[in-house]
């Protein structure tokens, strides 16, 4: 079994409509949307939910007024901000703090300090982990409560679950559509896959990010390719955002040109290559046949 | 400070105002907002800084090309155990929540990447054990560029500490009139470390299915943190009609609405920054910056005494 996740340094270039259209390619397949922050794949690949799971993430304190003295302790000590004090109308603090359970990281150190045992300390769902059944195959994606941490350990999870459909109905091949950015659910996304897909944008913020994106698989030590979405906007950038990628052994997988067929396909809630023939969708098929021969080259 | 433009709203301005922009989905336009804002704003005659604190991936530097002037790490602490001083008594082990410590056989052995600088380790060891060592995640710059005070963080690659690092971007800002924070996109624990001390939010989405859906969360954080918000809707005339009918449905007003111009994205391509090289678009922002204004007097009330919190601590997840 192979994975192989789609990322972008940036967000917005593509990266969710090309993963739908690779979806309708290739052999049988597990769909993972690790993009447990802003997942999208399930508005275009219609998922019919078969198992929902709880996905506790930490658990968040809160004080018991009746209990709290007002010492200030917790207060003094909660390294991320999350108690604080009330303000009235005309100024006046409250006697008593209170904590914020958006802030709260659930590290327990002012239920430890608290001399009265006022603050009570409850695990938090944290989001959602839904296993579903695709036109195109399994498909496993999640949801982040809104303002919840932890967004690395959703993502691996919804991986597991992946990996599991994929023994279980012999399937051959994990496609992941990753977060943006370099930071931890990223990393949760790319660990151990055994090739990644930049996808990018000829601007020099695309160029900037695919950089940093590419340094990180570099880091982990993926083989990785790169796609030029929307290449014909500035076709120099193109050329020489591909010519920085091979200097980085980082190869391009082919260029999907500028077509507003593919918001259209999107507007109606559907992949571009189930739009009939065009030649954007050509592109994505084209960029899908690279991947597939780096893939079967391991 | 310097002067101000507009005097109606003076006694609002007395106070700095922090305006952060956000967007559910990247590749919004959020940081050409961003940069355009600020640029309105300085126009206008206002003291202005940007902060970015889209550290994974920041890209306001290529639009301002500040000159920079200073730059220092951003340190997230980390415990050490001083052996001479460990019983081995395992404490630590069960105190830590996020299990980034392990007592084996009584030697002690802090995993960092799981780490969250809490503290609660070494407050709580009984033999007072456990120091903490700051140790670098990023790097902070400090700079000018067209006018506008810069400052941005870059988390380093292999880090996860990304909201440490936006918590020293927002550390080393000024005392400007106006800030704006290019926030990450997203709805997670980094953006929140961004949106957490502005007074208002904007939310810059653009009208197809993944826009509205990561919109309609954006706008679920953003209420949970209570602040006020509002809406610029970026290539308006691209997909449908379904985000100018949520916004009506849920009161939100939209303050901005731009074209899908390709000009813009071309302009956006080389780095340009967009009131400059296409200047029929410079009164466009000029209207919605004084709207945005007027907005936010109506929407932030009269500051009240902050809470006490202190603002020193690092702030990390
Ligand atoms: S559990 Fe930790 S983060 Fe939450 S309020 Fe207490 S000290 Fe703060
Ligand atoms: S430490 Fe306990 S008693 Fe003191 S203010 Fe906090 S909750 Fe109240
Ligand atoms: S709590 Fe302190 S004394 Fe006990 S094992 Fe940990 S470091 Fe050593
Ligand atoms: S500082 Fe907090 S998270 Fe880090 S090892 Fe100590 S208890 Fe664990």
């Amino acid at each position: 079994m192979k994975e192989i996740a789609v990322i972008s340094g940036k967000g917005g270039t593509g990266k969710t409509s090309l993963t739908a259209a690779f979806a309708t390619l290739g052999g049988k397949k597990v769909l993972a949307d690790c993009d447990v922050d802003a997942a999208d794949l399930h508005l275009v690949l219609h998922p019919e939910i078969i198992r929902e799971e709880i996905f506790i993430g930490g658990s968040k304190a809160a004080i018991r007024e009746e209990d709290c003295t007002g010492c200030g302790l917790c207060a003094e000590h909660c390294r991320f901000r999350a108690i604080g004090y009330s303000v009235t109308t005309n100024g006046e603090q409250a006697e008593k703090p209170i904590i914020n359970p958006i802030f709260c990281e659930g590290c327990r150190l002012c239920a430890r300090l608290c001399p009265v045992e006022a603050i009570a300390f409850e695990p938090a769902e944290s989001g959602r982990l839904c296993v579903s059944g695709t036109p195109c195959g399994p498909m496993v994606h999640a949801r982040l409560g809104v303002a919840q941490g932890n967004s690395g350990k959703l993502v691996t999870l919804v991986r597991q679950e992946a990996r599991t459909i994929a023994e279980g109905e012999a399937c051959e091949l994990i496609i992941i559509d990753g977060p943006p950015g370099v930071g931890c659910p990223v990393i949760a996304s790319i660990t151990g896959v055994n090739l990644a897909l930049i996808v990018t944008e000829p601007t020099l913020s695309g160029r900037h990010d695919l950089m940093r994106a590419a340094e990180l698989t570099a880091h982990f030590r993926i083989p990785t390719l790169v796609c030029i979405n929307k290449w014909d906007i500035h076709p120099g950038m193109t050329e020489r955002i591909e010519k920085e990628a091979r200097d980085h052994d980082v190869l391009p997988a082919g260029r999907i040109r500028y077509d507003r067929l593919v918001t259209d396909a999107q507007v109606q809630r559907t992949n571009v290559l189930a739009c009939g023939d065009s030649a954007v969708g050509e592109d994505m098929k084209a960029v899908w046949r690279s991947v597939e021969s780096a893939l079967s080259n391991q | 400070m310097g002067g101000r433009g507009g005097g109606c709203l003076n006694e609002f301005m007395n106070n700095p105002l922090k305006i952060a922009v956000a967007s559910g989905k990247g590749g919004t336009g959020k940081t050409t907002i961003a940069v355009s804002l600020a640029l309105t704003a300085a126009a206008a005659g206002r003291t202005v800084q940007y902060l970015d604190c889209d550290v994974e991936e920041p890209n306001g530097h290529i639009f301002f090309k500040p000159q920079i002037h200073s730059r220092f790490p951003a340190m997230v602490a980390l415990p050490e155990v001083i052996k001479a001083q460990c019983n081995g008594c395992g404490d630590c082990a069960d105190i830590c929540a996020y299990n980034a410590i392990a007592v084996v056989r009584g030697q002690v052995l802090i995993f960092p990447e799981l780490c969250r600088g809490c503290g609660a380790c070494s407050l709580l060891c009984p033999k007072d054990a456990i120091v903490e060592i700051s140790r670098p995640v990023g790097n902070v710059e400090i700079g000018v560029g067209a006018g506008v005070a810069f400052v941005r963080g870059v988390l380093s690659i292999g880090q996860i500490m990304t909201p440490a690092v936006i918590a020293a971007v927002k550390g080393a800002g000024g005392d400007q009139e106006i800030t704006l924070l290019d926030c990450p996109p997203g709805t997670s624990c980094a953006v929140i470390e961004a949106v957490r001390d502005a007074d208002a939010v904007l939310l810059v989405t653009e009208p197809t299915p993944f826009g509205l859906h990561d919109l309609t969360l954006a706008v679920e954080m953003t209420r949970a943190l209570k602040k006020p918000f509002c809406v610029v809707l970026n290539r308006f005339d691209l997909g449908d009609d379904k985000t100018v009918a949520y916004c009506r449905e849920e009161n939100i007003p939209i303050i901005l609405s731009i074209p899908d111009d390709r000009r813009i994205a071309e302009a956006y391509a080389r780095g340009e920054a967009l009131t400059e090289v296409l200047p029929s678009y410079a009164p466009v922002f000029t209207d919605a910056w004084e709207r945005l204004l007027a907005w936010c007097e109506r929407q932030i009330p009269r500051k009240k005494v902050p809470v006490p919190l202190d603002q020193g601590k690092a702030a990390t997840s």
